[in-house]
């Protein structure tokens, strides 16, 4: 019975494979997430929230059959494992949850995957169960269901399923923990996504810099340059087809796009002057860059297909540099010193209307506005360099870290965690790091090498 | 003694120019001493100095430029400056005449800044800053077409500390001719 309903399961994927072609395919309709409150992520980490100290228990994946995979992790049994430490690895590392397992726990046999034993986990006082099952199908594909059950009321909160290509393995346990998280905190998913960043090696004065790409725990790392031409600033598409960053190519600074899927990189625009900061629209459709001309620095914007010819946004006088799109795409925050220091401006997206919204004391830096649009986060300069975050019109300034070196954020993609990256004194040693809204949960990013110059972008569908 | 510090610097390079000059009193050019342009990184190419085989720069050299600059081949910028005071004149002036003399020479002009700002702001400063030096001088006759700039923002420092006078040494312009 349980059987037929997974295999059921099953074949509702195979057949969502066919109709869309997609890599991965999600079929069970998750139950709406619960109704968001105001404040987010600032009830959920404060010590009278209730969902982040649910006892989680995080069970081993069982298998149907412990067969082969073309996984790195083994076989299904043993993939079965990685993939619940994965589940707990992203509920646990971001500060969100206190989740137990698998290691210690009970392995649920496959029967009982949908038919928790709840006697016994109401007996070791966990309040939430995730449990869940991977499958080897013929095609060399993976089926994983993912199963949140409620103990104390004995009743199955949300359910997934997905059909993976072995070598996407950990994508189907991020999805698990993004609709584990969606659930419990009625929060939008984030775990499933990557992030660009540029690796850094070797001395301060001698310093190779790489254009490099990760999942959003450090997993599948992959270097995409080899460090010959200086890599900086890269930014991911919104659809993760391509990585646009600054290049020393040819001892010629310039933007290039970096095409993922064939390896070839292309000039963005042509203009005999150097091109950094580039930024894409939310749509993908457009991109920013800045181009640096006779000591003046200003904001253009130009079609992503290529061709057309670039709209200058900014007109001087002195700096204007970078931007960020609202999530609506009709507006952009920017970075100038027009004022005399560097100061925070935002504009139309054709360049109207450009007023200054930082008025806070020191210097405002890399603007970047979250994916909900309710907050704009930025380098605040005043002695050191430190991460804040502000309300679209400049109110509410807070700082979320206090170090002696924090620069360039990037927003999580449901807006509720903040990456940027520190720099130590002297050695100049930098890695990324991330910290929620509160300013209270902060880690460091597990990274090779020196990271700096991280680009979150956005959940994958 | 170098030349005397402009009134217009702040205070910080002030107090640089003042280690620098006791630099200079002690030793012959411990500061003065040739910059290299900063490699790429990644496989060590070899650079041709154009030094010859008795260690004498070949006129017209890049190595003879250095030589013969005695440290002005770079020029200091104040916190968040990028205009060119009194002693950058004498150091470009001192540059044009060696570029007037090759006249065939072509140089680059690096804008570097410290590393207390943020990352990409820096790149266009160090770009300002290039622009700068290479604006007085085509002002004192070197053809524009002869000189490139090139920024490489906080990239780049000569000097390695998390001090003032680290990054005072690092706000600067570096003209590197072309061989």
């Amino acid at each position: 019975m349980k059987i037929t309903r997974i295999l059921a399961l099953g074949l509702m994927l195979s057949g969502a494979m066919v109709a869309s072609g997609a890599a991965l395919a999600q079929v069970v309709p998750a139950t709406p997430p619960a109704p968001a409150e105001d404040g987010g992520l600032e009830v959920t980490v404060s010590d009278e929230s209730e969902w982040q100290d649910l006892g989680i228990a995080i069970t081993s994946f069982a298998t149907d059959a412990d067969v082969p995979t073309r996984t790195n992790a083994g076989t299904t049994g043993a993939l079965g494992r990685a993939l619940s430490q994965v589940v707990a690895g992203d509920l646990k590392n971001n500060g969100l949850f206190k989740p137990s397992g698998p290691d210690g726990l009970p392995q649920p046999a496959y029967a009982q995957v949908q038919a928790p034993d709840y006697g016994t986990w109401a007996s070791r006082s966990a309040d939430m169960l995730v449990q869940g099952y991977v499958r080897a199908g013929a095609d060399g594909n993976l089926t994983v269901g993912c199963y949140l059950y409620d103990v104390a009321l004995k009743q199955q909160l949300v359910k997934g399923g997905w059909q993976v290509p072995a070598s996407d393995w950990r994508r189907a346990a991020h999805k698990c923990a993004d609709m584990v998280y969606s659930r419990l905190s009625g929060e939008s998913p984030f775990f499933d996504s990557k992030i660009a960043y540029i690796a850094e090696t070797g001395p301060k004065d001698h310093r190779m810099k790489r254009l490099a790409i990760m999942d959003s725990d450090g997993a599948n790392h992959r270097y995409l340059t080899s460090g010959q031409a200086m890599a900086l600033t890269p930014r991911y598409s919104p659809d993760y087809s391509k990585i646009l960053y600054l290049s020393y190519l040819n001892g010629q600074p310039s933007i290039y796009s970096y095409d993922l899927a064939t390896d070839r990189q292309t000039l963005v625009a042509r203009t005999g002057a150097p091109t950094l900061a580039p930024r894409w629209s939310p749509d993908g459709k457009w991109v920013l860059y800045s181009m640096a001309k006779s000591g003046t620095t200003d904001i253009y914007r130009i079609s992503s297909a290529g061709g057309g010819t670039p709209q200058k946004l900014t007109n001087g006088p002195g700096i204007n540099i970078g931007g960020s799109y609202s999530p609506d795409g009709s507006q952009i925050v920017f970075e100038s010193d027009r004022s005399g220091s560097q100061q925070i401006y935002v504009m139309g997206a054709d360049g109207s209307n450009q007023r200054r919204i930082s008025f806070f004391g020191g210097r405002a830096a890399t603007p970047e506005w979250s994916p909900r649009g309710d907050q704009i986060a930025f380098t605040h300069i005043a002695g050191n360099l430190r991460v804040a975050v502000m309300s679209p019109s400049g109110g509410g300034m807070r700082h979320l870290t206090d170090n002696w070196q924090d620069e360039a954020p990037t927003w999580s993609p449901n807006g509720r965690i903040v990456q940027f990256f520190r720099t130590a004194k002297t050695s100049g040693t930098a890695s990324i790091w991330q910290v929620d809204l509160t300013g209270r949960n902060e880690r460091k990013l597990p990274t090779p090498v020196g990271a700096s110059d991280p680009a979150w972008g956005p959940v994958r569908p | 003694m170098p030349t005397s510090p402009s009134l217009a610097r702040n205070t910080r390079v002030g107090a640089t120019m003042l280690v620098v000059a006791g630099a200079l009193a002690i030793s012959a050019c411990a500061k003065k001493a040739p910059l290299q342009l900063p490699p790429e990184p990644g496989p060590a190419t070899s650079t041709d100095t154009g030094t010859g085989s008795m260690g004498v720069a070949t006129p017209g050299s890049q190595a003879d430029f250095v030589a013969k600059m005695m440290g002005s081949d770079t020029i200091y910028f104040a916190l968040d400056k990028y205009d060119v005071d009194a002693e950058d004149q004498q150091a470009l002036a001192k540059q044009a005449q060696w570029l007037t003399q090759y006249p065939a020479k072509r140089a680059t002009i690096e804008g570097h800044a410290d590393e207390r700002g943020t990352r990409e702001y820096n790149l266009a400063l160090g770009e300002r800053r290039a622009n700068s030096a290479k604006n007085y001088l085509i002002s004192l006759g070197v053809e524009p077409a002869r000189l490139n700039t090139i920024s490489y923002g906080k990239e780049r420092p000569i000097a390695l500390g998390s001090d003032e006078q680290s990054w005072a040494q690092n706000r600067r312009a570096v003209t590197v001719t072309i061989d």
